[in-house]
């Protein structure tokens, strides 16, 4: 996964979270969103129907 | 009676005078004191209410209910009253303490039992390890050096250690079934929205889980039994009748279909994983290789539930205190709230058809077996093992055969399996939608046949 990248998403997101991060937290958040990005790219990919509702708790 | 006797056995004898409750609390209470210097299950040990229960139970002369006398303890995110609910953090010591017991304490008590604690965890329940930032980890009673399993630790320490009969845990993505698997229990994650959550400090909704963790069948099923029931406080909670089972794990397994789970669950475990599970199968007669489709994907959009949904509860305090976090639990936190809700909604979606598909399997099984963990527990510190020939860090991997399951909240007993190598590993027993009887039947079999049991430790007592 492209680190530059990802630094970047960190850089962009986390202040707009209002999230400070400090440098010596960095690889570790960019490792946790590399492993995350790697399931939504795994997720992504499914040929799910159009139609399947999500699978949400709340009922009316 | 020794810290190993069962809970029911406990109930019988109290129940028949043969002893008090007083005597048992305080053989549990000398037993705590003693060993959880070198466990660290235990983060409060509420003393003088067990103590003042058993008096009154004793006093009453009335020893009624199927857990008449027995002690247990909770995983520190379940509200006892007049404790701070933890939830294994620093952060909520600064939160009031609880107005009244969760639930499920209430209605263990109402079953005669006596609670005597609360017990360690990992911080927030993000973890599979049960080490602990702030309290220290709980350890393993087989091997105090290696990990008791997470997030519910301190639940697999205390009734693997002999502790307590029996406890209670969350399990969100494996945090029962892992702590089972590592410290040689039964372990029950109940079909979501069997047991209510009220009273209990939440992690990711969509997938928490209660439950129980003990030596025996028996008391996994008589603890289960005691705290069915609805609860409208718990949004997620189903209302349906309680289907006890406590009588019914003895009437066999004949005519039951149980296959036994290949590919994704067997690519990455250990021998001592894969010895477990096939000599689970071969005492059930299972044959069968079960295809699961899709469980790498099912497992990554727990994943991403897991991460996005724990970010967005614990938001506003990696705004406000980031330090105060186990660092482990917050880096983790900060990269879940960049994760695109496009995955989210996918996985969501994800969820619905992987239902569709175990249902449609479960047409054709009963009940499904599978590793807890890919190993036994690692050494309390470790980062990375291998799996598939590949270094992975240890800590969100450890449930890679759990996550698929409770994503779709089917119920599973953890049942433990002892290896040569002296420490235990755990075998999932799942199966469809409410049908904890036959996971517990199952499991029962596998009890009286003597391939699962609970292994004492080596513990000095």
């Amino acid at each position: 996964m492209d680190e530059a990248a990802l630094d970047a998403l960190i850089d962009a997101g986390t202040p707009l979270f209002g999230i400070d991060v400090k440098p010596e937290w960095r690889a570790a958040i960019r490792m946790h969103l590399a492993i995350s990005f790697g399931h939504a790219a795994t997720l992504l990919e499914a040929d799910l129907p159009d139609h399947l509702d999500p699978a949400p708790v709340f009922r009316a | 009676m020794s810290g190993f006797t069962p809970a029911t056995e406990i109930a019988a004898a109290v129940a028949s005078g043969r002893t008090s409750a007083t005597a048992v609390v305080n053989d549990c209470l000398a037993r705590i004191e003693r060993l959880n210097p070198l466990l660290n299950a235990f983060t409060t040990v509420t003393a003088e209410r067990a103590r003042a229960k058993a008096a009154a139970m004793d006093a009453s002369g009335t020893k009624r209910g199927p857990l008449v006398g027995v002690p247990f303890a909770v995983k520190n995110l379940i509200d006892v009253a007049g404790l701070s609910t933890l939830a294994g953090s620093k952060i909520n010591r600064d939160h009031p303490p609880a107005t009244a017991d969760a639930p499920l304490i209430v209605r263990l008590e109402e079953a005669g039992a006596i609670l005597v604690g609360a017990l360690n965890m990992g911080e927030y329940a993000y973890d599979f390890t049960g080490e602990n930032a702030h309290e220290g980890p709980s350890r393993n009673p087989h091997d105090t050096q290696r990990m008791s399993g997470g997030s519910s630790g301190g639940s697999g320490s205390a009734v693997g250690g002999g502790l307590v009969p029996l406890a209670l845990g969350s399990d969100t993505n494996g945090s029962i079934r892992v702590p089972a698997s590592f410290c040689g229990l039964f372990g029950l994650k109940p079909t979501y929205g069997r047991l209510t959550r009220a009273g209990s400090f939440p992690f990711v909704s969509s997938l928490d889980h209660l439950g129980p963790f003990a030596r025996t069948t028996a008391d996994l099923a008589t603890a289960y039994d005691a705290m069915q029931g609805f609860d409208a406080a718990d949004p997620a909670c189903v209302d349906r009748p309680a289907d006890p089972v406590a009588g019914l794990i003895g009437s066999g397994i004949g005519g039951l279909r149980i296959g036994s789970a290949g590919g994704y669950f067997r690519a990455g475990a250990s021998p001592e994983a894969l010895a477990a599970l096939d000599a689970v199968a071969a005492a059930l007669g299972a044959t069968e290789t079960v295809t699961i489709p899709e469980a790498g994907r099912a497992r990554s959009a727990a994943y991403i539930i897991t991460t996005t949904e724990g970010a967005a509860l614990h938001l506003q305090r990696l705004r406000t205190r980031p330090g105060d976090f186990d660092a482990d639990v917050r880096d983790r936190l900060i990269a879940g709230a960049l994760v695109p809700a496009t995955a989210v909604v996918q996985a969501q979606k994800f969820r619905r058809w992987f239902r569709e598909q175990m249902l449609h399997l479960f047409g054709q099984y009963d009940a499904i077996l599978a590793p807890a963990t890919p190993c036994v527990a690692p050494l309390i510190g470790q980062k990375t093992f291998v799996l598939d020939g590949q270094e992975m860090p240890v800590r969100p991997n450890i449930g890679i055969y759990t996550q698929p399951i409770s994503f779709i909240g089917l119920p599973v007993v953890a049942v433990p399996v002892p290896t040569a190598a002296g420490l235990p590993i755990g075998v999932q027993i799942i199966t469809a939608p409410w049908r904890e009887d036959i996971a517990l039947r199952i499991a029962h079999a596998l009890e009286a046949e003597g391939t699962a049991r609970a292994p004492l430790p080596k513990l000095k007592d």
